[in-house]
Order: C-alpha cells, then structure tokens, then sequence
C-alpha cells in the first residue's frame, strides 16, 4: 500500500537531484563514468531501503553518500590490493559527515563545475552540446541522437571520446578563476543558445523533439542565472524567452513559416513577453550590456509592439547601433538595414544594404538576398525583386524558407 | 602530470620570434618550476627518419610533410591540470606566429 507514493516521491527526487547528485559525484570521485554508475546505484539502494525505513530527511545528501559508498565498494571489490584500503580508510570519516559536502552552497557550485566543464574549450563544439545535453539535463545519447538527427553511435562515440579527453588531458572540474570567467562563460552561453536555435529553427525531424530542445535551453539558462547572474546569462535566457514567446505565431497551421510582422499577436506569450523584458531590464541595469542582452532588448521591443505598424523602429536602430559597437557583423549591419527601411522607407534601407552587399561578405547569404529583393519590391523595382529572389532561393537549404520566397517571387513576377 | 607543448610553424615564420626572447621565456617557466625541458629544432629539411622492419634499419630522408605548419620545437611543462597547461602554452613566444599542440603525457604502465 505504502510502497506506491513512495515509488512516486523517489521518481519525483530523481527528476529533480539526480542531475545535483552526479555533479557532486564527479567531484568527489573525479570521473564522469564512475559517478554515473555510482548515481544508479544510490538509486537502487534507494529503491530498496527508502520504502522499509523510510525516505532519509535530506534525500540528496543520502544519495550522494550511498553512491560515495557504492563507488568505493565497487573500487575495492574489483581490486583486492592493499593501496585501495588507503582510499577506503580516507574515505570513512568524509563519508560520515555527509551534510557538509552536500549543502546547497557545494552542491550549486558543483554544477556549474559541470556546466564548465561539458563546455570547456578544449572540447570539439559538437561534443560540447552533446555532453551538456547528457550530463547537465540527463538527456539520454539516443534523445540527443534524435533530437540532432545524427545515428545513435556516432554521438555515443563523441560522449566517449569527450570523457576520455576530460580525463587523459585533465580538464579540471572547476568553476573558472574571475578572470577567465568572461571568455568561459561565453563558450556556455554558445552551448545553451546553440541547442535554443536547433530547436527553435530546425525545418527538419521531429517537431516535437525539437521544442524539447528548446525548452532544455530555457531550463539551462535558468540554471545559469541562479547560479551566475551575469548580465549576459540574463541576457541569453532573456533572448530565448522571447523568441518561444512567439512559438505559437510563427509557423501556420499547416506549416508554413509567418514572418515577424504578419504574425498573430495575440497568439504571443504574455507571461514569458514579461519574464523576457524584466530580465533585459536586469541585464542592462549592469550598465555595460553584452551582445544577447542588446539582441533580447530588440526581442522586447518587438514583443510590447501591440500591431507590427506600432513597432518602435527608432528604438531599433538605436540598439542595432549600440550591438555594432559591442559585437559588429555583416548579420548585424543587415539586420540594422532593415530597421532602417521600416524607420525611414525602404530606399534608405536600399542603400544601406547595396553598399553592404558591395563589400562581398554576404554575397552568399540568402537572407540578405531576401531581404533585398522584398525592399525592391515594395519600391516597385519589380525586376530587380525578381533577380535577387532568385539568388536567394538558390542559396536557401530551408524548405518552409524556401517556399516562403517561392510565394514572394510568384508575386512579383505576376 | 606532464603537457608535451609542440610548436607548429610556417617555414618563413620559423624566425619571426628572436631567440633572445625565446630563451628569456624559457628562463622564466624555469624559474617557476614548471618547465621539464625545452629545445627549438633545426628545419624539417634537416630531418631523418629511421624504421626498423624485419630487423634491418632503414634510413630515408624528410618527412617532407605536406601541412604548411612543421615542427619548430617544444617544450616539456609540469602543470596541474589542462587549464595550467593552456595558460603556458599560451606564453610560449611562437603561440603567436604559428600553433601549439599541447598533449598530455601518458605514463607507461609497468
């Protein structure tokens, strides 16, 4: 009778320390593959002995130390040498005094030592995502697999090989000294808005995979800013909250993708457009906003637009200017032409964006065909619409994208 | 643990850093304890490769690599872990220039 709500509330703690508890049992046992086994067996143990004597009042502290425990029973019984006794002796009086190392402060800073080092540098990108993605929100390799349309082994061999690296080079376990912290940051901060956008973006594979992958980007941003409230990690969480926000708006019902202006509004998300602009409003009260805080501003704006006609461009284009000051681009000079030719007419923003096309850099980037091609239009160059259309549906690999020119270029040839 | 830190070079570059500052570098990693050794090597055309197959040697001249970058020296460090390593690494003059490969040692099992 007893044994089911009990069942429950283990699932329950799984769900919400399982991630806290393997942070803590790499530290403690210094490697990623022991302290996953140790993990599953601290809830096995659970399973057996929390129904019979009850659910232990510190739950995450008990884990830790029955896999502690685990793990160094399974080192002794696989090697009967004397030195491991060493270990076993070392261990005792630590393993008594459980509460200390599993306190909120200890265990807060071992994930971030996880989320430091999944995205460390010395990592390739791709396994990076891979490992944050498995080991920070326990994703399993075949979600991930999934999720990133790669075969199941190629993506279980890159988690190998990352751990190996992690343990043969040793890349420390640690939270980044203040100084490294900015550049060690950024390269979390990549991770997180990586897996965002392949979630957010992707026109292939399974829709719903996908938004799980945006939705795990959002929830690791959040971890980022309760353990770090940077500016930048506020900016970055900000920015994802916006674009979901506007999930529901962007694609028809049958699939096709609805540009900014033509989106129902009031399909937006209220609570999140809220959430987003509060945390853009915290990000800039630092007084130096980073490049995701300035593009979550832009977001913001938008979304307290009431119609696409009301947009604050002035606003726009001064934000655009303070990003080209902060983090310049040729996307970013692009994207401030457009602003432009909503702020002061689409010849303006003509003019802008041919002298940025003269320059080369973004010759072959289909938006910037795009974008060309619609201010074109609407300045009735109809054929000049046409050609550079053209080149952007030559250029494009997006199938929703390409039908949406497809649509346009139908248009002005009519 | 031990990083062997390789420096890569173009072959124009193989002098674009003075030895003077080289030395004056490897002098200060020294001081510091980190340092286990440190050469700078002569061009790759310099360079002999010796096999030995079925018992006999076999001499042949190069490699002749075909990567633009060659091996211009290197430096064995003490450091306490990757992040240590990355942190010498970048010191050494040459990072500059060309590229370090840092590779961490691997202890011969007995």
């Amino acid at each position: 009778m007893a044994a089911e709500p009990i069942q429950q509330t283990i699932e329950s703690v799984y769900e919400s320390e399982s991630r806290r508890v393997l942070a803590t049992l790499i530290r403690l046992l210094g490697d990623f593959d022991a302290a996953e086994e140790a993990l599953h067996d601290a809830f096995r143990a659970a399973l057996e002995q929390w129904p019979r004597d009850g659910v232990p009042s510190n739950p995450r502290a008990w884990l830790v130390s029955a896999g502690r425990f685990k793990a160094i029973d399974a080192a002794r019984r696989r090697t009967r040498f004397d030195a491991l006794d060493d270990m076993g002796e070392k261990a005792e009086p630590v393993f008594i005094d459980t509460a200390a190392w599993a306190d909120d402060e200890s265990v807060d800073d071992d994930r971030l030592r996880l989320v430091f080092t999944c995205c460390h540098p010395a990592l390739a990108p791709d396994a990076q995502v891979a490992l944050t993605l498995r080991e920070v929100c326990g994703l399993t390799t075949e979600e991930i697999a999934r999720a990133f349309l790669t075969p199941a082994p190629t993506l279980a061999q890159r988690i190998v090989r990352a751990k190996a690296k992690i343990r043969d080079a040793r890349i420390p376990y640690e939270v980044p000294s203040r100084a490294d912290l900015p550049e060690r940051l950024e390269a979390v901060l990549r991770v997180v808005y990586l897996v965002f956008n392949e979630g957010y973006s992707a026109s292939s594979g399974e829709q719903v995979t996908r938004h799980d992958l945006s939705a795990e980007a959002i929830r690791l941003g959040r971890v980022l800013v309760e353990l770090l409230p940077e500016p930048e990690a506020q900016g970055l969480l900000a920015l994802m909250v916006l674009h979901d926000s506007r999930r529901a708006a962007r694609t028809s019902p049958d699939g096709e993708l609805v540009l900014l202006e033509d989106q129902d509004r009031s399909l937006w998300n209220r609570d999140q457009i809220a959430e987003g602009v509060r945390l853009v409003e915290q990000a800039f009260s630092s007084g130096a906003p980073g490049p995701y805080a300035i593009q979550a501003a832009i977001a913001a704006v938008h979304a307290e637009a009431p119609a696409a006609a009301a947009t604050d461009w002035n606003e726009i284009v001064g934000l655009y200017d303070l990003l080209m000051r902060t983090a310049p681009s040729p996307i970013v000079e692009l994207n401030r032409a457009v602003a432009m030719a909503m702020r002061d007419g689409p010849a303006a923003g003509l003019a802008v964006l041919d002298r940025l096309l003269d320059r080369g850099e973004l010759r072959d980037y289909r938006l910037a065909h795009a974008v060309r091609g619609e201010l074109c239009r609407r300045l009735g160059r109809t054929a000049d619409a046409q050609v550079s259309f053209e080149r952007a549906l030559k250029l494009t690999r997006q199938e929703p994208e390409r039908r949406l020119i497809e649509r346009r270029l139908a248009e002005v040839s009519k | 643990m031990k990083y062997l830190c390789l420096v890569y070079l173009e072959p124009d570059k193989l002098h674009a850093v003075p030895d003077s500052e080289c030395a004056m570098s490897g002098q200060r990693l020294r001081e510091r304890g980190v340092l286990v050794a440190a050469e700078a090597l002569q061009p790759i055309d310099t360079a002999t490769t010796v096999r030995v197959r079925a018992g006999k040697v076999l001499v042949t001249d190069g490699p002749f690599a075909e990567t633009k970058e060659q091996l211009a020296g290197f430096y064995l460090v003490d450091a306490h872990d990757l992040n240590e390593a990355i942190q010498i690494a970048s010191k050494i003059p040459p990072a500059r220039e060309g590229s370090v490969e840092v590779r961490p040692v691997r202890e011969l099992e007995p």
